[in-house]
């Protein structure tokens, strides 16, 4: 399993668009430096790029980005030192738990984040990945840079 | 007429295929070049294939740039030339239908909230209608109240109209830490107790009073200290902890373990005639730790016990950690996060600090260092008995110094408690110096005779004998056990306080 860092003010990002999003699922790409995406036991997330929910219906629990979007975006990063090695979706009203129907959906390698929106404002954040060989998801580490100092 | 084809490899499927970005199969048709691929590294086929051996939905295949399933599918026939290429879809989801709610603040307690529990009862409409008509609690904040669990640290001052009010509001579980019994002194703040209860344990007491008060309440004693070793299970179950501890070691490890278990820390303290309250959550803004990184030097900072507490005031305070509490339960309101309430009951004045996170806090800063529980004990100086005698330091008991005052050459008496304590009582021949007025007031006291110090219980006068050995003096000795030992083996007149 690979930990992963978050960069600074990324976790805020997604949160953001997790309650911007509400009541309806919120989801997007994490973004990775290409040389920490493999073998390394640290796989540090440096952009996410929010996503529009494209599922045609029951936007509230479900959320889907068609392959389309996925192979152009893998293009757009093509060249590039950073590789997709994630997606991030919200949770409105549940806790940042992968679901059954996330887990069957779900391939090896990437890293998950799930986040929790309870009553419109972002809540938990959750980091998983998908066990290969038991199709089950495990939590992994998730390290947020610190936000920036609450003002007087 | 079989062709080999290039199969374009998706990232999170690498691994399975020796890391490989393309592998070659020979095929007629996309069904036959995916199962061949699948034939050639078995790991992949439960990424690609459910269990009844179709495709998974979210397993896309393309050739060349068009989906299959705007060809013929897995039948689709493929020539040399062409390039097959998986491509992730991505979808998930929350667990079961949720219902559009009204914008609400965040709730920390039980993250699916009233949604999917039971109605409340008649007997609960009635006995919390006047939460129901407030719309910021309501029906739904009521069954978040019923479904949360909060651990109150100390069935103390702070601990007892924290616990009363969090019972008579509804709170599904509460969880109380303590292993003292209740005592004369307790009354006089401890609203939780009676007259009667003196001399019973006090989760026994206290369990009595907040079931009878509220028969819905589950009342989870644990009659231990709370220790490096316990706290993280103790912890665990429960949404918010709740600290009314009267020591440094137990608050240190009470806001760890709430930072390392990602609780919100409802935080309150007392002394004299002044209170302080805050809600910590490492997750939303400082910790205790950001506070205070470290515990002031052992004995600077007098407990409650020996420094005294006007009996009303944890009343105040306690109640304000129970506002807070119903407020991160039902997401009502805005927190404590970041802010330090303190209170002056004299001039009868609210102050606010902000506070900020400590970027350089070794538990929940972003270099944190800290990763677990410590020696608490040991990180605030003291050791496991606050009361435990300092090793090496000369002492008498209240029987060996009864007999030396009535033989020849009695010792000096010093007693170095505070005059309004000297009011109660006090060991006949003995001459007051408080103990902060000690080092000003050396010349009193005369070297070449031998010197006796008391206090109420022990704890000062086990400072003031240390600081009359540094400062050179060598016939003194500590009352073992203060005034109350004296009362005991003594002269039961004196009266304990």
């Amino acid at each position: 399993m690979t930990d992963v860092e978050l960069g600074a003010g990324l976790a805020e990002e997604v949160r953001r668009h997790g309650e911007r999003a509400y009541p309806e699922e919120a989801c997007g790409f994490l973004v990775g430096e290409a040389a920490s995406a493999s073998g390394t036991a640290r796989r540090r997330i440096v952009r996410v790029e929010s996503m529009e929910n494209r599922v045609g219906d029951q936007r509230t629990r479900r959320f889907v980005i068609p392959p389309d979007e996925v192979r152009r975006f893998e293009r757009s990063l093509e060249g590039s030192h950073e590789l997709l090695v994630g997606f991030y979706h919200s949770h409105p009203d549940h806790p940042a738990v992968p679901s059954q129907f996330d887990q069957e959906h779900a391939w090896p390698w990437y890293t998950y984040l799930v986040l929790s929106v309870a009553h419109g404002r972002a809540d938990e954040l959750g980091a998983f990945e998908l066990d290969p060989d038991e199709r089950r998801f495990r939590p992994v580490e998730c390290t947020v840079d610190a936000p920036p100092l609450p003002r007087e | 007429m079989m062709a080999t084809v290039p199969v374009r490899i998706p990232t999170p499927l690498r691994s399975f295929v020796g890391g490989a970005a393309v592998a070659e199969v020979e095929a007629t048709t996309l069904g036959g070049a995916l199962r061949a691929l699948v034939a050639r590294h078995g790991a992949l086929e439960k990424h690609l294939y459910s269990a009844d051996g179709t495709l998974r939905n979210f397993v896309n295949v393309y050739v060349n740039d068009e989906d299959m399933r705007q060809l013929d599918g897995p039948a689709t026939p493929l020539r040399a030339g062409d390039t097959v290429t998986i491509v992730p879809a991505i979808a998930g989801g929350s667990p079961g239908p949720s219902a559009a709610a009204p914008a609400r603040p965040a709730a920390v307690g039980p993250a699916v909230g009233g949604d999917g529990e039971p109605r409340l009862t008649p007997d609960q409409l009635r006995r919390y209608s006047r939460h129901l008509l407030l719309p910021e609690i309501g029906v739904e904040g009521q069954k978040k109240l019923r479904a949360a669990k909060v651990l109150l640290v100390g069935a103390g001052g702070l601990g007892a109209p924290a616990a009363l009010y969090l019972a008579a509001a509804g709170v599904g579980e509460l969880g109380l830490v303590d292993f003292d019994v209740v005592e004369a002194s307790n009354l006089q703040r401890q609203v939780l107790f009676s007259t009667a209860d003196i001399g019973r344990p006090k989760l026994d007491a206290a369990r009595d009073r907040l079931t009878g008060l509220n028969p819905d309440v589950v009342v989870r004693p644990f009659p231990h200290r709370l220790t490096g070793d316990n706290a993280l299970e103790v912890l665990r179950p429960y949404d918010v902890v709740v600290d009314g501890t009267d020591n440094f070691p137990t608050r240190y490890l009470v806001n760890d373990a709430s930072v390392l278990l990602g609780k919100p820390n409802v935080y309150g303290s007392i002394y004299r005639f002044e209170g302080q309250a805050s809600v910590f959550d490492a997750r939303r803004g400082p910790c205790y730790r950001c506070l205070y990184p470290e515990p002031p030097p052992p004995g600077l900072v007098p407990s409650c016990a020996e420094g005294g507490v006007l009996g009303v005031l944890p009343g105040l305070i306690g109640t304000l950690q129970a506002i807070e509490t119903v407020k991160l339960l039902t997401g009502a309101g805005e927190p404590l996060y970041g802010r330090l309430l303190l209170f002056d009951a004299l001039a009868m004045r609210f102050r606010e600090l902000r506070l900020q996170k400590n970027p350089d806090c070794v538990l929940c800063g972003p270099h944190a260092t800290q990763h677990g529980l410590i020696d608490y004990p040991a990180f605030c100086g003291v050791g496991a008995e606050p009361e435990a005698p300092a090793a090496g330091l000369p002492t008498i008991s209240p029987t060996e110094l009864a007999a030396r005052l009535a033989a020849d050459d009695p010792p000096f008496v010093l007693d170095v408690r505070e005059p309004n304590e000297w009011e109660i009582g006090r060991i006949p021949g003995a001459t007051l110096i408080p103990l902060g007025e000690l080092p000003n007031r050396l010349t009193e006291l005369t070297r070449a005779r031998e010197v006796v110090v008391y206090c109420r219980t022990g704890g000062r006068s086990r400072r003031a004998v240390q600081l009359l050995l540094d400062l050179g003096f060598t016939r003194v000795e500590n009352l073992e056990g203060g005034l109350h030992a004296w009362s005991d083996q003594v002269d039961p007149r004196i009266p304990k306080y």
